[in-house]
């Protein structure tokens, strides 16, 4: 579009190789010429079969972090049962079962614990199920509110008021030898908790999670 | 001095005769461009690849000490700010840098939109430079993440939770994303790999080939009304524009350029003394919960939005709105290609424009004080004022307490301090009748959690009459009604209707 400005004082410029007019191939014949081609087409094809085999470890080992949950899940001790109070809310720190040596503080999840019977607990995770921010419980108020766009949810998990469509994610739990486990290790998003809300132990009360 | 500039010729010839790069140079150099383009309106994208050059430059220098590990990166943050001299300072200029790269590649775009840039021939350096653009977000949001502080690490969770609502592939693409199931080590180590080699190495190829483009295309003519473009002689309007009418790039253009990036340059260099570095916040530690994750200022818009999505909308509108936004701006130039130029001429094109920067204006002021937020700590931290409590009785000054220690301030304001998710409640007694206040209380509804379970009747009744005295002197508090017509009148016999 915009024409060269070349001016023609422009000093000689280096020696100029490979001009198309004085390529050796116009003098060759028709065949060795196509001879060429093939074995140029060969190469690329030898080196489409070699990227292609390099693709499959690749793609394996970029695809690596993609698994079932519950290969990432494990039982996790929060406790004796005993450390958690009738009636109360506690927010409890475990360390992640599924660790890298330098994951450093990002190991340290919490949940809050709720106890509503002899054995009869409610383990929420920690992120609000609108965005994940961290809830904060209020005993006074008997309410979690979230920091981030305002999600507020009940003391059972079900959700009050905000954005949030659901109540609170909760994990599964069992009581092992007097201590609390929770089935814990994958961070609950709207994608994998389906999982966490079926599999969650039957509720005295009949209440649902995902209430809300 | 003569053998000096002889041998310094020497050399040159030497170098020129191998790397034969004069005559492309001489040619992007000294191409014409039309006069009238020689315009301060022109300079904004040199602008930009100037900042991304300062990136490049103050981002390899924080690689030097920066550790991207989830266990040190914070540690080497703090080294970098308060141990290594000046640490301080190049962290600041990479942040403020990216503030304003940020800044000028919205004022370049939108500039090149209101100038119709994109038309033919240039729909394709408008491609690239949504591309870009979007890249140069992508390093807004990676460079957030390696500030590797508590916001990060929630702003990390913010995104997660959008990926998440991908149909059936969510869960797939969370685990891609972190690097494993949970935000730690891996994922900070993949955001580094993208903020340090895959963005800014597709930033800076896309770049040269827009500048490339640019060059090739010839720079945008200054749009005139009724100077249509059209396919079939815009390239040959626009030869004889440059021809006729045109100077050479350099200087006539270029010096403005020089001048424009040199000023952002020492902008930056100013913004960076006097406010210092991002951060960081606290530690990213999920279990230190005493924390208000924001996002970083280009982002706070997105973090607005989300807060005002009705729940039945988050998905498909988290979901939709970005696929139809980025297709909206590739296909600009195929729906918009020909006719007028000039925004004289484009009036939708202006009201556009006007509309999103109102709507983005709006959205980051809303996002620098979140109304939409509880104020964790309103509850136990803000004064209730005296005048509320003046000559109250028992049972009210009990109400207020009720009021504070319930976490009732958390959303309600009060004498100005207080959360602003619910309405102020300083003249509340004038709109609602205490039935009223006490129904709201114990049920709840619309953005209000039901409070029947969580307080006993006298609390009730106390909060309550502390909320009665809660309107201005000259304002009568709001009555019922029915109630108001039979003190009036007295109670209406028991039967038969009297006057």
């Amino acid at each position: 579009m915009v024409e060269r400005n070349d001016s023609p004082n422009l000093p000689s410029t280096g020696p100029e190789i490979g001009k198309a007019s004085e390529l050796a191939s116009d003098r060759e014949g028709p065949r060795v010429v196509s001879r060429r081609w093939l074995l140029m087409k060969a190469g690329i094809a030898l080196n489409g079969l070699v990227g292609i085999g390099l693709a499959i470890p690749i793609v394996r080992y970029l695809f690596a972090p993609v698994r079932p949950d519950n290969t990432y899940k494990s039982w996790v001790s929060l406790g004796p049962e005993n450390d958690f109070p009738m009636g109360q809310t506690r927010m409890v720190t475990f360390k992640n079962p599924w660790v890298r040596a330098w994951d450093g503080p990002t190991d340290d999840i919490p949940c809050y614990v709720r106890r509503t019977g002899t054995s009869d607990f409610r383990v929420f995770a920690i992120n609000c199920a609108h965005l994940g921010c961290p809830v904060r419980w209020f005993p006074q108020s008997q309410l979690f509110m979230c920091p981030c766009h305002g999600g507020v949810y009940y003391a059972d998990g079900s959700r009050a008021s905000g954005p949030p469509e659901r109540g609170l994610f909760t994990y599964d739990y069992k009581v092992v030898r007097g201590q609390l486990q929770i089935d814990a290790g994958q961070m609950p998003t709207l994608s994998n908790t389906a999982k966490l809300v079926n599999i969650a132990a039957p509720n005295q009360d009949g209440d649902c999670p995902c209430r809300g | 001095m003569p053998r000096m500039k002889r041998s310094a010729k020497t050399v040159y010839d030497w170098l020129e005769r191998r790397l034969q790069l004069e005559g492309p140079v001489k040619d992007a150099v000294l191409h014409p461009v039309p006069r009238n383009t020689a315009s301060w309106w022109y300079v904004f994208g040199s602008a930009a690849f100037t900042l991304l050059m300062l990136q490049i430059v103050t981002g390899i220098l924080l690689a030097l000490v920066y550790e991207p590990s989830a266990a040190q990166a914070w540690n080497s943050l703090q080294v970098l700010n308060h141990q290594i001299p000046l640490g301080w300072y190049i962290r600041a200029l990479h942040g403020w840098g990216s503030n304003f790269m940020v800044a000028i590649v919205f004022i370049h775009m939108t500039q090149v939109f209101l100038f119709g840039a994109y038309k033919y021939p240039r729909e394709l350096t408008w491609i690239v430079g949504v591309f870009l653009l979007l890249m140069t977000l992508g390093m807004a949001f990676t460079g957030q993440v390696l500030r590797f502080d508590q916001d990060a690490y929630w702003g990390l969770g913010i995104g997660v939770f959008m990926v998440s609502r991908v149909p059936w592939l969510g869960g797939g693409l969370v685990h891609l994303l972190l690097g494993g199931p949970t935000i730690a080590g891996a994922t900070l180590s993949r955001f580094f790999t993208l903020h340090v080699f895959v963005i800014p190495g597709l930033l800076l190829l896309f770049a040269l080939v827009h500048v490339w483009m640019v060059l090739k295309l010839g720079i945008n003519e200054w749009p005139m009304p009724g100077r249509v473009v059209r396919r079939a002689t815009y390239v040959a309007e626009y030869n004889k524009l440059a021809h006729e009418d045109g100077i050479p790039f350099v200087p006539g253009a270029f010096w403005k350029d020089l001048v424009f990036s040199g000023a952002v340059i020492a902008c930056v260099a100013v913004c960076a003394a006097v406010f210092g570095p991002y951060g960081p916040g606290g530690m990213p530690n999920p279990s230190i919960i005493q924390t208000t994750p924001k996002p970083d200022f280009a982002f706070l818009w997105i973090f607005s939005i989300l807060a005002y999505l009705p729940p039945a909308l988050e998905t498909p509108v988290i979901l939709i709105a970005p696929i139809v936004a980025i297709a909206a701006l590739v296909t600009l130039p195929f729906i918009a290609g020909e006719g007028e130029k000039s925004w004289h001429r484009r009036p939708v094109a202006v009201l556009t424009v006007t509309t999103i920067a109102v709507a983005w204006g709006v959205f980051t002021h809303l996002g620098t004080f979140t109304p939409w937020s509880p104020h964790m700590d309103a509850w136990s931290a803000d004064t209730l004022p005296a005048k509320y409590l003046h000559d109250a009785t028992p049972l009210v000054r009990e109400g207020a307490v009720v009021f504070q220690a319930k976490q009732c301030r958390n959303c309600h304001e009060v004498g100005g301090e207080g959360g602003m998710r619910g309405p102020a409640l300083d003249d509340v007694a004038t709109r609602m009748t205490p039935d009223q206040m006490r129904y709201k209380v114990v049920t709840g509804g619309g953005n209000m959690p039901a409070f029947g379970k969580n307080l006993s009747p006298p609390e009730i009744e106390a909060l309550v009459a502390f909320l009665e005295t809660l309107h201005p002197s000259n304002v009568p508090p709001a009555v019922d009604a029915a109630q108001q017509a039979i003190e009036k009148n007295g109670a209406p016999p028991p039967s038969g209707g009297s006057d």
